[in-house]
């Protein structure tokens, strides 16, 4: 198998006296899709703001490429009103601000459209490579990074062409139709130059059609990119289809894990989340 | 923004070298009092305040209402940097001459002569004053800048009165002159060299508005979220924007002091911030042209073109009765409200006169008058 991109052991995440992810353990490996399912409310949001540095976890460890990029136990008050597992297993607090941890090459997209409102389709882009300058402010300014600041242009306009956008680049953002402004958002998350990218409910509010689309857009970015993707996802056929394998979370457990075979199975899975949720 | 059109290009800097040779023009003819020379000076002061406070408002979406206090740090640098070394003895006639004894001006004409030496003292004072309102706003924003929306403001705020309260302090007289005025120092010259210096600080700003730094402060503006997840350090980015702006906040607070020609911390009050906010909405939030045409708007008609309604007669209507004391503020609250209904966005909601230049089908899409 190839190498773990994304390790994530015994994370507990509690706000107050609510265990929204607990004790989540999940392991990713490079060029893998793998689908986090579960029931509204189980904390599958919650896990992504803990690998993105949203949030800081109550306790466990998150590791990216080997390297641990969030680590924590119980501090302060939660000390007493902790109700998680293995909390003598993490001495060292690592934590780090979202933007350190995309800069490290996980990029995400979000559950609401997240899109900066007032730019085009084609300054979204451009935006997101700011992370990647060498300029600095006075350089920038007085243009003595036009070089950089070209490519940038080319590679964001490269971008838009592979995902079909590059028509519509002078248009507002939010002048797209939804599926367009899912895309855009992608398109974005790209261009920060990740390793793994997570998409949270990328087909949320989408029609089959446009379902199949995406299905086949995230194929085709993981094998022109090289990515491993995570995705949040509730539209089953999606999850069936495209992923590797699949974890399933209710109340904040992880109720199951395997192939997209073996969860459609599992009893577990059926009676939490599959048999009440999902017509099809 | 695309490849440069040149067209607009063209039409841009025909209309800014009008403009100057209007200035040329009137800074020839009249004399240097004139009402139509010092509306001038004092409305491209304004103006790079106006813009400075954009940057931060409007671009980076940070509420601050500070303005006022790193102006104030700008006005004091300059006038004490600056006031000529034999007349300190006047001005600091309670402090014993105060405690600096140079003059910036006076130093620069030993070494490259009398005219260009004392054009970049001044110029060098700006700078300091400019300096110091960065390095203030650096140390300030180190706390204040955790914070959101109102109470950002409501911070920022309290900074301007402390530092306007701070620099009357008896104790900073031979540095400030207490509460008592600084004056005697050079003024830059005419209508033509604020419009040149206060462009290419302008233009400045506008360089770094269109830059990759400039986009990260809209993205901030946009979506704090979405912008830290794409990568951008918010605290680095939303201190460099409050530095920047309080750079050019103390630069325009030292023209301020020149344009006055003296200098009191009485005059840099809360009522001056209000001001200056009031012309980046009233221009547009997030708009640089915005704010530099109503500046010129908003000065003109304020000193000059409504004067009338003050003193008895407007566009030749005698009514000593109405127009009297008080009455053009009315006049202005009111033409204020007005534009507030009819320009929910400002008067050029957030695009510059290039986009005004670009064909109408971009312009009409983005909405931005009340339609």
């Amino acid at each position: 198998m190839a190498e773990s991109v994304l390790h994530v052991e015994n994370v507990t995440m509690q706000f107050g006296g609510v265990v929204a992810v607990n004790n989540l353990s999940m392991d990713i490996y490079e060029g893998e899709i793998v689908a986090l399912i579960g029931p509204n409310g189980a904390g599958k949001t919650t896990a992504f703001n803990c690998i993105t540095g949203v949030y800081e976890p109550t306790n466990g460890k998150v590791e990216f490429c080997g390297k641990t990029i969030v680590e924590n136990h119980p501090q302060g008050k939660m000390k007493k009103l902790y109700a998680g597992d293995s909390k003598e297993l993490y001495p060292h607090v690592v934590s780090h601000t979202p933007d350190y941890i995309t800069k490290m090459g996980i990029a995400r997209t979000f559950q609401n459209i997240r899109l900066f409102k007032s730019m085009t389709v084609f300054d979204n882009v451009l935006t997101a490579m700011h992370l990647r300058k060498t300029s600095n402010v006075f350089s920038a300014t007085f243009r003595l990074n036009r070089k950089e600041e070209l490519a940038q242009r080319e590679k964001t306009l490269e971008l838009l062409k592979i995902v079909g956008l590059d028509e519509l680049k002078d248009e507002l953002a939010t002048s797209l139709p939804y599926g367009k402004q899912r895309r855009l958002e992608i398109a974005r998350a790209l261009a920060t130059d990740p390793k793994l990218l997570l998409l949270d409910e990328p087909a949320a509010g989408m029609n089959p059609q446009e379902t199949e689309e995406l299905t086949a857009f995230i194929r085709e970015i993981r094998a022109q990119f090289g990515l491993t993707i995570f995705l949040i996802e509730h539209h089953m056929n999606l999850v069936m289809d495209i992923s590797d394998r699949i974890y399933v979370i209710d109340f904040g457990r992880q109720i199951a894990a395997g192939v997209p075979a073996e969860i459609q199975n599992d009893q577990r899975v059926i009676d939490a989340y599959l048999g009440v949720d999902e017509d099809g | 923004m695309k490849k440069n059109n040149k067209r607009e290009s063209i039409i841009i800097a025909v209309i800014l070298l009008v403009v100057l040779a209007v200035a040329f023009y009137l800074d020839a003819k009249l004399p240097s009092y004139h009402i139509a020379i010092k509306v001038i000076k004092k409305a491209a002061v304004y103006s790079l305040v106006a813009v400075s406070m954009n940057l931060l408002n409007g671009f980076t979406g940070l509420f601050s209402l500070g303005q006022a206090g790193f102006m104030l740090l700008g006005a004091y640098a300059y006038a004490v940097l600056s006031i000529p070394v034999d007349k300190r003895a006047g001005v600091y006639q309670y402090f014993n001459g105060g405690i600096v004894k140079f003059s910036l001006p006076e130093v620069f004409s030993g070494i490259l002569g009398q005219n260009v030496g004392s054009v970049v003292g001044m110029i060098v004072a700006l700078m300091i004053g400019g300096l110091i309102a960065a390095l203030v706003a650096y140390l300030i924003g180190l706390p204040v800048l955790r914070l959101k929306s109102d109470y950002l403001a409501i911070a920022t705020l309290g900074f301007a009165e402390i530092v306007r309260a701070f620099f009357q302090w008896n104790a900073l007289g031979p540095l400030t002159n207490g509460s008592n005025l600084l004056k005697s120092y050079p003024d830059l010259g005419g209508a033509s060299s604020y419009l040149i210096l206060i462009g290419l600080f302008i233009a400045i700003i506008l360089l770094l508005v269109n830059s990759t730094y400039g986009r990260a402060f809209k993205a901030i503006r946009d979506d704090e979220i979405a912008a830290e997840a794409m990568g951008i350090n918010l605290a680095h980015h939303k201190r460099l924007a409050f530095i920047i702006s309080s750079f050019f906040a103390g630069v325009g607070g030292g023209m301020l002091a020149m344009y006055m020609g003296t200098v009191q911390a009485l005059s840099f009050k809360s009522t001056m911030t209000y001001e200056i906010l009031l012309i980046v909405v009233i221009g547009g939030i997030g708009s640089i042209t915005g704010s530099v045409i109503t500046s010129f708007l908003y000065i003109a008609s304020l000193e000059w073109l409504l004067r009338g309604l003050d003193s008895g007669e407007f566009l030749g209507i005698q009514a000593p009765g109405l127009f009297k004391n008080g009455f053009r503020m009315a006049v202005v609250s009111v033409i204020i409200m007005c534009v507030v209904l009819f320009f929910r966005k400002g008067i050029m909601g957030d695009r510059e006169l290039s986009d005004l230049l670009k064909s109408k089908k971009h312009t009409s899409k983005g909405g931005a008058r009340n339609g």
